[in-house]
């Protein structure tokens, strides 16, 4: 999956204290090094400064030459044409966000039901061959998913999940299990077993062992590889694209990505939905924050 | 009742064979220490009985029947372990409440109990805390009060006064000598302190590398240790091994001094032997028949006594004397030997050959 920890976590200031001038060409280095970090800022964030104020232009000043950085007028029309159809209800793009809420949350469930009892398994069992099968595990995600789009796209056809919402879950659970399966086991190896021993001997089966003792304490495992999870499935269009073509069933990426061709382009409307596109991701990152970089640090760092 | 018996545990992690055949017999209401140094299959063993370790092969049987595929629930054991795994997210109280808890015992029930046991420990101050708010000696005292909160068939304690400090270590030590008289019930101990099993114990079980050495009472243990090794695992300052070979009635030392050879011992004339003299076997101060040439080596002042390192050709031997011998290092003294209790092992192989005459 192409998210990195810097993506997920947003970035500290970049600079807090810009190291103290030592030499009198050391001002000078200062500022030179903030000048070429502004640029850098600038040149990252302008795509996405750009979106947001076209998302907010009235169509006309979108095409505006030169181009209308300030002196425009605020508009909320593009938003409301998001959610809203033209001639009322709801918008094929609301469901597309609708869909897309429902396949990327359902195939992270079931990823994180899936991966987190079959890390504690790996974590905590001898089992046969084990490095072999997590080596298994770890090298389905080698391969590049477009390789294979050819010939799942055959299966689903004959088995009759093409264009539907459960092939998509299916599809997205099956990259994300391992990947949740490898990054809890990590987690899990940190919790020590003896809590587990501890419990059985207080009388709990191993299972209840687990839950009631071993399952609290991965909790910010749980979320930091949820919201990994939930960002790839989120995101994913390749396998969108080719596995689904009716609007009813089609998550947002392609849905968004529709919206570009044909004889005019509402660039106002391209730029509101990928606006909402971007947004839950972030909006739940932050709220995990804490969980994020307390996950993160606790399965890589600490060995 | 709570007899707890092992027989012929086998356990090998990968290819190190952590127990090769572990026999043990615990009688109902003992305090059975298994002593052994680090790597010996102590901990496995405690964890084999307690049904958290997969046997290759072997039984385990508590209270006669057999319990080998038992899970640790249906085993009625309690297990203090080596580093407390005190539950991080529960109080103290929630921690000793804990198995019974599991057992749905009633509100008013658990009260009851937990308010016992923290009184029995003197924990009763400390039991809305959090394990991280615990220091270790309070640590080990919850991990002990959620073992003694209900009463099992027998209770598999790991290493348990490891963690503590030395002055904490000895406190604890008369504290479980006296909660287990209290009881009655079965202790199972496992220790690497060779003290603690001899202060302790009824019975006590040397293991070494997988294997059971030797099963006895402390004393036993200390005084006819079966194997040089033993001998040199049990007792502080250790054992002192001199070479030497028999010649009839008489064992001559590779650095050429000879003494008569203790009595009830068997070797054979020309075999290669090693003579082990404790501490307080040895004097430099008595004159008796039996005594080694040297020269004094060093003076290690312990306070209530003074261990004197005397240098016989190339070994070191420990010699206890009072806290008031003077000397200086290099100066040839004779060390007296109480040969009545001095043990004799055939070098080759290790054995005691201190034979049943003792």
């Amino acid at each position: 999956m192409a998210v990195s920890v810097n993506e997920a976590v947003s970035p500290g200031p970049v600079q807090d204290h810009p190291p103290p001038a030592r030499r009198s060409s050391g001002r000078g280095r200062a500022m030179l090094e903030v000048a070429l970090l502004t640029v850098l800022a600038v040149v990252m964030l302008f795509p996405v400064l750009w979106m947001i104020e076209t998302s907010i232009k009235e169509n006309r000043d979108v095409y505006a030459v030169p181009a209308k950085f300030f002196d425009f007028e605020v508009t909320l029309d593009h938003y409301r044409d998001v959610f809203i159809a033209s001639g009322g209800g709801r918008s094929a793009l609301s469901v597309s966000f609708l869909n897309s809420v429902i396949v990327a949350g359902v195939s992270t469930v079931l990823a994180t039901v899936l991966g987190v009892p079959a890390a504690w398994a790996y974590s905590r069992f001898t089992l046969r061959a084990k490095k072999d099968q997590l080596f298994f595990i770890l090298s389905t995600r080698f391969m590049p998913p477009v390789v294979v789009v050819v010939p799942i796209f055959l299966m689903y056809r004959y088995v009759g999940l093409i264009d539907t919402a459960l092939g998509l879950i299916l599809i997205y659970t099956a990259f994300n299990v391992p990947f949740t399966i490898w990054m809890m086991k990590g987690f899990v190896d940190e919790v020590p077993a003896e809590y587990e021993d501890a419990a059985m001997l207080d009388g709990y089966t191993r299972l209840q062992a687990f839950r009631k003792f071993t399952l609290p304490l991965l909790v910010p495992g749980i979320a930091a590889t949820a919201v990994f999870a939930l960002i790839f499935s989120w995101n994913e269009f390749v396998f969108a694209i080719f596995l689904t073509s009716s609007e009813n069933v089609r998550t947002a990426p392609p849905a968004i990505a529709g919206l570009i061709g044909g004889t005019t382009v509402d660039w106002g409307l391209v730029a509101a939905s990928s606006v909402v596109f971007a947004l839950p991701v972030l909006i739940f990152a932050y709220l995990v924050r804490k969980h994020l970089v307390a996950g993160v640090t606790l399965g890589a760092v600490r060995r | 009742m709570g007899t707890v018996a092992a027989h012929g545990l086998c356990k090998s992690f990968g290819r190190v064979q952590a127990l090769d055949g572990v026999t043990l017999d615990v009688p109902d209401g003992s305090f059975f220490v298994i002593l052994g140094p680090s790597g010996a299959g102590k901990t496995t063993t405690l964890r084999a009985i307690a049904g958290l370790e997969k046997l290759d092969a072997g039984s385990v049987h508590l209270d006669g029947r057999d319990a080998t595929g038992d899970a640790p629930a249906a085993r009625d054991l309690a297990m203090v372990f080596q580093n407390y795994a005190l539950y991080p997210r529960l109080t103290a109280y929630e921690n000793i409440a804990s198995p019974l808890r599991a057992r749905r015992c009633s509100a008013s029930e658990i009260a009851t109990a937990v308010e016992r046991v923290s009184n029995l420990l003197h924990i009763d101050r400390l039991l809305q805390r959090r394990p991280a708010q615990l220091s270790g000696g309070e640590m080990q005292r919850v991990a002990l009060a959620r073992a003694l909160v209900r009463s099992p068939r027998a209770f598999l304690m790991d290493e348990p006064l490891t963690n503590l400090d030395l002055k904490l270590r000895v406190e604890m030590r008369t504290e479980l000598t006296r909660i287990h008289r209290g009881l009655g019930a079965t202790f199972v101990y496992v220790t690497n302190d060779q003290v603690e099993a001899l202060s302790m114990a009824d019975r006590v079980a040397v293991l070494k590398e997988g294997k059971v050495h030797q099963v006895g009472t402390p004393a036993e243990v200390y005084e006819r240790p079966v194997s040089q090794w033993v001998a040199q695992f049990v007792g502080s300052p250790p054992i002192s091994l001199l070479a030497c070979h028999a010649e009839g009635d008489r064992l001559v030392g590779a650095e050429g001094w000879t003494l008569p050879r203790p009595r009830g011992t068997t070797a054979e004339d020309g075999r290669t032997l090693l003579l082990g003299l404790r501490a307080e076997d040895l004097s430099v101060e008595t004159r008796g028949e039996a005594s080694l040439p040297g020269e004094l080596y060093g003076l290690e002042p312990l306070g209530d006594r003074t261990v004197v390192d005397v240098r016989v050709g190339t070994t070191i031997l420990k010699v206890k004397a009072r806290p008031t011998v003077t000397g200086t290092p290099g100066e040839r003294l004779r060390v007296t030997v109480d040969l009545d209790r001095a043990h004799l092992f055939d070098a080759g192989t290790g054995l005691s050959l201190s034979g049943a005459g003792r």
